[in-house]
């Protein structure tokens, strides 16, 4: 394996920081935070390398919940504890809370105004073409195997055209990812150390 | 009917723990109980919801604290938010404490590799969704994708053309 890249990171942040931080980083990014959060934690700050970035996006995926959310909990965990978890957990959620709550009662007062509420369409289909982008742009990154080109598809139908219940998709599909990812990771070992071959 | 806060807190905790591929693939599922399980609101108000959460800035999961407000007002929202954080977010340190130990792990590896189509699928599908969900037919479904190339190619702020998107709805040309 080739040697890390010898990148200069900046000194652990203190929980100030990292609050400060994960503020910016909730307060900045429209359309969920993630692309932000790369230019903030790896570029401005320092405080992880860009492949740690690329790594805790995978864990997040794999991990369920917020990623944007999880991912802040594993960094303020790994440098200040659980106490840095929560807090920059906090610092992430309350600014944009606050902000879309605010909306919210705006909202509730206008709610009859039909160019508002047309307006909001428009918001939500342009939305939606964001979050299109990015599972497009991630499932073309995906590994070109026939099996997890079957299973998006089938997760896909599973979920948009058969409109099942989550929990099914996850518990019948799930395991069947798992198996298919240990079996790829095996054959893809046994093929890189053929002398470890059986 | 309306829950009571404690049973709010609860459901969220089990999407929080649903949530696989994060919180925009946890809205279709959203949409299935709120609108067609509970009866909370209906599937245009649902969709206004979520594109409030797009207006603002933030993580993808402020839909859960909408939804939360739409139901009990701002102390929904709060048991809400807390309630899609709270679980996840403790299995995430967990696992980001042991993540590292088994860096090299095949079980890490298969994982990762045999979720990843999942959490795509789910991804993709709920993008679909809430294309189709936004509710103005063929013409929002086109807004969609117009929106989908312009994030694939262009380099510039989605702001932009969100706020396209609201002018072109709020001049009547959505439906």
């Amino acid at each position: 394996m080739s040697p890390a890249p010898t990148e200069v990171l900046a000194p652990p942040p203190t929980r100030g920081q990292l609050f400060v931080g994960f503020f910016l980083v909730g307060i900045s990014g429209f359309g969920g935070v993630m692309p932000h959060s790369r230019r903030v934690l790896v570029d401005q700050h320092r405080w992880i390398t860009d492949r740690q970035f690329t790594e805790l996006l995978s864990l997040g995926q794999t991990l369920p919940g917020p990623n944007a959310v999880n991912m802040a909990a594993i960094l303020g965990d790994r440098f200040q504890g659980w106490p840095g978890a929560v807090l920059s957990v906090f610092a992430l959620v309350s600014a944009p809370l606050a902000v879309v709550l605010l909306l919210a009662q705006a909202y509730a007062h206008l709610a009859h105004s039909a160019p508002l509420a047309r307006a909001l369409t428009g918001v939500a289909a342009a939305a939606a073409g964001l979050i299109l982008a990015t599972g497009g742009r991630l499932a073309l990154r995906m590994d070109r195997e026939v099996w997890s080109w079957t299973l998006l598809v089938l997760t896909f139908l599973a979920v948009f055209v058969g409109r099942l219940p989550l929990l099914w998709v996850l518990l019948g599909l799930g395991p069947v990812g798992v198996g298919l990812g240990w079996h790829s990771v095996r054959r893809e070992d046994r093929a890189a150390r053929p002398e470890a071959a059986p | 009917m309306r829950p009571s806060l404690g049973g709010l807190f609860l459901r969220f905790c089990g999407f929080s723990l649903m949530a696989v591929g994060g919180a925009n693939a946890l809205i279709p599922e959203l949409h299935r109980q709120v609108v067609d399980v509970s009866q909370w609101m209906s599937s245009t108000e649902f969709a206004s919801l979520f594109a409030l959460a797009q207006a603002a800035p933030g993580p993808n999961m402020l839909i859960s604290s909408l939804i939360g407000w739409k139901v009990a007002g701002i102390p929904g929202a709060l048991v809400c938010t807390l309630g899609m954080c709270l679980p996840s977010s403790t299995l995430a340190v967990a696992a980001g404490r042991l993540w590292d130990r088994y860096r090299e792990s095949v079980w890490r590896r298969a994982l990762e590799r045999g979720l990843a189509p999942l959490t795509l699928g789910l991804v993709i599908g709920a993008g679909c969704h809430l294309a189709r969900a936004a509710g103005g037919g063929w013409r929002t479904i086109l807004v969609a994708l117009a929106s989908a190339g312009l994030a694939w190619r262009s380099r510039w702020s989605p702001l932009i053309w969100l706020a396209g998107a609201a002018l072109l709805g709020a001049a009547g040309l959505l439906s």
